[in-house]
């Protein structure tokens, strides 16, 4: 798949901050006042943020609205109405918290769950696609929570949450990248099932249906890339859990200091996971690329 | 609306044969011709006359070769484009309801004012049928025709998708294959038609007609051959003077 820029940040900032939501939803850290205000500030700076990237690729992003119809049977149509409720009440919920003095629990755990859901139907986007068969996992939704969880947990500095999170999302990560590694050859499509002429022979795509590049190629057949997989998968690994775990360890007691390494945890790990979810699309094989002979 | 039909009246759609398609690609360029014209917005190009040309097409044609455990390899020319299926992906994934499958005949079309151009239907087509057009911003796949196949102002002959009136072979069907005793539904009966990826469970309503065995050539390359035998072997008379009276020169 074409590793768009536009969804690479749309996931992972807003995956980090529909996570650092909930935590605060559940009053974890439980702060109030201006504090709270720097903390609501980029939760919602990450998640508005990262759906407003999304935008970017569409052919008419003045229709965006319409995407909130289709909540019956499309994923997309759910995860746009599942985040602009939890934003709704997660705004209600942090104007209590801010300016009132006042944690209206019940609030913030909906507030909180609805969060969750949004980065779930987020997965389930990619996660439905029989298509790609590298992301057709139950891994994927896996992948996505539990990356928003520990990204969440290091940004609200909730250290002890933060360790089991990341060796969570790091263990889930690896089992992804094994699984996924061997999907395509697991879901059984091939070229010849693909021209349904694999029971006479061996298929070989002998003459491509033009000369040049078409949607379809630029779309779904990126292969450019690839060969460095295994450098940006370290890179990923080491960068978005080894690093931010390292650095939660150490025991330290200078409050500067703390926020310090505490900040570049956070930098560490938005680049591993960045890094990891550039690998997530540039690395899914669409089974149209089959009758192109590309994969 | 974004929810598929539990069943359709009818279920029309394409039979393409396999063993007939001789590659011309005339379907892709009068397919092309009728839909940059007519239903929705046009088919646009980019770069058409630079160096790195390309375009939107609702049909494409691929040729493969198939290499048997043995006797030589067979040549298969191989269009593709939408299949109309059943259980149509590319519908459900559609947030907007700009796709759908109409219960009449299970024609899957887009309206193209809805469309916000996300591609995630294009992401949901295992066959490659839907192409975002780059000019316009919104999603273009086949229509079957549906602005010909039901059009009283054309002459009844004519009132078949494009790529079925151009085939210059017959290689391309059009009809109800929800009806068993349509021409196609028996046409795919008797040759054995066949769904793409059939694994994806979308339930393809187009059928593809296997290519039939290639002849095999084994001691005689053709039942005229011992007819082209030389009969004469010793010339007689005049001939044979001159055979002789040459050689000796």
């Amino acid at each position: 798949m074409h590793p768009a820029p536009s969804v690479i940040i749309f996931t992972t900032l807003s995956g980090l901050g529909f996570g650092l939501l909930a935590f605060l939803g559940l009053g974890l850290p439980d702060v109030s006042g201006w504090v709270a205000f720097v903390f609501f500030a980029i939760a919602f700076g990450l998640a508005v943020g990262g759906l407003l990237a999304s935008t970017f690729h569409l052919g008419h992003p003045e229709r965006a609205w319409k995407a909130f119809s289709q909540w019956r049977t499309s994923w997309l149509s759910r995860e746009g109405c599942s985040a602009v409720a939890a934003l709704i009440l997660m705004g209600i919920y942090a104007i209590g918290v801010i300016f009132l003095d006042q944690r209206w629990a019940v609030l913030g755990w909906v507030g909180a769950a609805l969060s969750l859901i949004t980065v779930f139907t987020t997965s389930m986007i990619y996660a439905q696609l029989k298509t790609i068969p590298r992301w057709n996992m139950n891994l994927t939704p896996a992948m996505f929570l539990s990356f928003s969880l520990a990204g969440g947990a290091l940004l609200a500095g909730q250290n002890t949450a933060a360790i089991v999170l990341l060796l969570i999302a790091g263990t889930v990560q690896l089992a992804y990248w094994k699984q996924g590694d061997t999907a395509l050859a697991d879901s059984g499509t091939d070229i010849g099932t693909a021209t349904g002429l694999g029971s006479r022979g061996k298929v070989r795509a002998f003459e491509p249906p033009h000369t040049g590049s078409n949607y379809l190629l630029r779309e779904f057949v990126h292969v450019v890339g690839r060969k460095h997989a295994a450098k940006l998968r370290m890179l990923a690994l080491g960068l978005g859990f080894v690093l931010p775990l390292l650095l939660l360890l150490v025991p330290v007691h200078d409050v500067v200091v703390k926020h310090l390494l505490a900040l570049i945890a956070v930098i560490a790990h938005l680049i591993g996971i960045a890094t990891s979810r550039w690998l997530f699309f540039a690395q899914a094989e669409h089974v149209v690329g089959l009758y192109y002979g590309k994969r | 609306m974004t929810q598929l039909p539990q069943s359709t009246d009818r279920k029309m759609g394409l039979v393409i044969d396999l063993d007939t398609c001789v590659g011309c690609h005339a379907c892709v360029i009068s397919c092309k011709g009728w839909n940059t014209e007519n239903y929705g917005a046009p088919l646009s190009d980019q770069n058409p006359y630079g160096a790195d040309p390309s375009g939107t097409f609702l049909n494409r044609v691929h040729s493969y070769e198939v290499q048997p455990p043995e006797g030589h390899a067979q040549l298969i020319h191989f269009p593709k484009s939408c299949l109309h299926c059943e259980d149509a992906p590319c519908v459900t994934v559609c947030p907007t309801g700009a796709s759908y499958k109409r219960s009449e005949d299970g024609i899957v079309l887009v309206n193209e004012s809805d469309c916000i151009g996300c591609g995630l239907c294009a992401w949901a087509c295992p066959y490659g049928a839907r192409e975002l057009d780059l000019a316009e911003g919104v999603m273009k796949k086949c229509t079957l025709c549906v602005d010909r196949i039901y059009n009283d102002n054309l002459p009844e002959v004519d009132r078949v998708p494009s790529c079925v009136r151009t085939c210059p072979a017959g290689a391309r069907h059009f009809g109800d294959l929800g009806d068993p005793d349509s021409a196609v539904s028996q046409l795919v009966a008797e040759r054995g038609g066949m769904d793409l990826m059939p694994e994806m469970g979308t339930k393809p309503v187009n059928k593809y007609l296997p290519p039939r065995p290639k002849d095999r050539i084994e001691d005689q390359i053709d039942i005229l051959a011992p007819l082209l035998a030389p009969v004469a072997d010793e010339p007689k008379g005049f001939i044979a003077w001159l055979d002789k009276a040459l050689e000796k020169l």
